[in-house]
């Protein structure tokens, strides 16, 4: 569905990744994992368009991901829920649902959409005049993904969902994570709680200083000595 | 003394003084309306904004007085043209100076003051031009006069803040426009075109330049100096208001009139002034974010 071949990225002078190729197929959760630093979420602004790629091509469904203008991926099916969420905190939790819905195509499905993500997390529909910015870390979490889920995406980027979450939030949002995949969604999912995100998901890559160093079933990765060093303090 | 100040006070002069104020604050905050919603949004100061509506008010009166096109047409015609310079002022200067530091931003939209008033000083010349139109006034009593005029910019201010209000919270644009001055950058992930954007706000934000120039050529003289007449005080008004914060800056410019003439009413119209700037720099010492700015 999603596929990267030779991606190179980077901020001005400062060149993030190298040579990124990977593919995520309809259906698939798969999980990029790696150190601090290591490019993952240079990885999602290349893929949703926040920066350019300089080298390589980005395909969604056999479409150049990267000759469209940056504001049109979204249309393409492709929705970002960015590191640390970003929700437009003086606005109502309806009113960041609905800029999810911003593009014209989507506007028609609006209520449809919206009773969706009201039903998949009735929390949000509680809250839904509410500044978005007064929300706790994983009512925002919710949100946020609320938001990407309202155009109806075919796949959904997801940057550090755990990322300055208490622990057990942490574990609520990946039971949601769960539950969008039950809905048939394609996930292609950045973290840095290794354990949790292998459990959930079915392959993984590994990178580091921004290339693509190890690639796996979830269960592989789980399994290999490599990874219980490097990421699990085993 | 005393007797003398509180029979001024109950006076019904006094009460006229009040509603005049109500009435020019009409005015102050449709000044401040477009200042405001392009600073929330772009986070740009137009310098030049009063200058924009100089350029309108010409535009109303060259096709009014000259071409004899009905006052209200004229003032369309003024509203696009102010519409298409407030486009044109993004379009050709802010959208490449974005990155650029606020003091350079400043200094490219004051240029543009002073480019926008030699221009029309070597176009138009430096004599003052009236509308000669005039709408009369409403007598309240046999005592108490409401100019029209007022009367007329107030309501359509007030207009104007309702369909700004409708058109920012219910349409999605509207709220485009909102999330953009929130968090720029992910504007891209909900498939906005943040260029667009821009140069939507700063084509409103003319026109609003328009509507006040029609309003305002209804009252004033055009000169290419009129702009330095209002846009102190407009800055003042979005400043005093949180500078970005529509509701503040509407309220504000109430603030700004009373003072005005409440002081003009005492004493002579100039104190008036000078207690509204005086008020103004003390604001500014105790809240300078601005008296009615959102504590975040």
């Amino acid at each position: 569905m999603l596929t990267l071949k030779n991606v190179n990225a980077g901020y001005g002078d400062f060149q993030a990744l190298f040579d990124v190729s990977l593919d995520v197929r309809a259906g698939e959760a798969v999980a990029v994992i790696g150190p601090n630093g290591a490019g993952k979420s240079t990885l999602m602004r290349v893929i949703s368009g926040m920066i350019p790629a300089t080298v390589g091509h980005i395909e969604m469904e056999g479409v150049s991901v990267l000759d469209a203008p940056a504001h049109d991926i979204v249309g393409m099916g492709i929705a970002h829920v960015p590191e640390n969420r970003r929700l437009f905190p003086r606005m109502t939790v309806e009113d960041n649902l609905r800029m999810g819905c911003f593009m014209p195509q989507f506007r028609a499905k609006y209520e449809a959409r919206k009773d969706f993500v009201y039903e998949l997390f009735p929390r949000m529909l509680e809250r839904r005049n509410q500044m978005a910015g007064t929300l706790s870390g994983g009512e925002q979490q919710m949100c946020a993904i609320g938001r990407a889920l309202m155009s109806d995406p075919k796949i959904l980027l997801m940057d550090e969902p755990s990322a300055g979450l208490a622990p057990v939030i942490v574990q609520q949002v990946f039971d949601l994570i769960e539950r969008i995949r039950a809905e048939g969604l394609t996930v292609l999912i950045v973290e840095q709680n290794v354990r949790q995100v292998l459990r959930i998901v079915d392959r993984a890559y590994v990178l580091e200083s921004g290339s693509l160093r190890l690639e796996g079933t979830a269960d592989e990765l789980l399994q290999s000595a490599e990874i219980q060093k490097s990421f699990m303090g085993m | 003394m005393f007797a003398e100040f509180t029979e001024a006070l109950f006076s019904i002069f006094f009460i006229e003084t009040l509603i005049n104020g109500l009435l020019l604050g009409g005015v102050l905050a449709l000044l401040s309306l477009g200042l405001n919603l392009i600073f929330g949004v772009i986070d740009v100061v137009w310098i030049c904004y009063a200058e924009i509506i100089m350029l309108g008010m010409y535009t109303i009166y060259f096709l009014h007085v000259d071409g004899g096109m009905p006052l209200i047409l004229a003032a369309a015609c003024g509203v696009g043209v102010t519409a298409l310079l407030g486009w044109l002022t993004h379009r050709l200067v802010i959208g490449y100076l974005l990155q650029a530091a606020p003091i350079n931003q400043l200094l490219a939209t004051g240029g543009l003051l002073f480019f926008f008033q030699g221009a029309a000083m070597v176009a138009f010349g430096i004599e003052f031009r009236n509308l000669g139109v005039s709408l009369g006034s409403l007598a309240l009593s046999e005592d108490i006069y409401l100019s029209w005029t007022r009367l007329l910019s107030f309501a359509i201010a007030a207009g104007v803040v309702v369909v700004l209000y409708q058109f920012l919270s219910r349409s999605y644009l509207g709220a485009a426009i909102r999330a953009i001055s929130q968090d720029r950058e992910i504007m891209i992930l909900m498939g906005v075109n943040t260029k667009k954007l821009y140069l939507l706000t700063s084509a409103i934000g003319g026109g609003l330049a328009g509507l006040a120039a029609a309003l305002l050529a209804l009252q004033y003289d055009v000169h290419p100096f009129i702009g330095l007449s209002f846009g102190p005080i407009t800055f003042m008004v979005c400043v005093m208001g949180g500078l970005g914060n529509m509701v503040g800056g509407f309220l504000a410019a109430f603030v700004f009139s009373e003072l005005i003439t409440i002081g003009g009413y005492f004493a002579e119209l100039e104190w008036g002034y000078v207690l509204a700037f005086a008020f103004f720099i003390f604001a500014m010492f105790i809240r300078p974010e601005g008296l009615f700015a959102r504590k975040s």
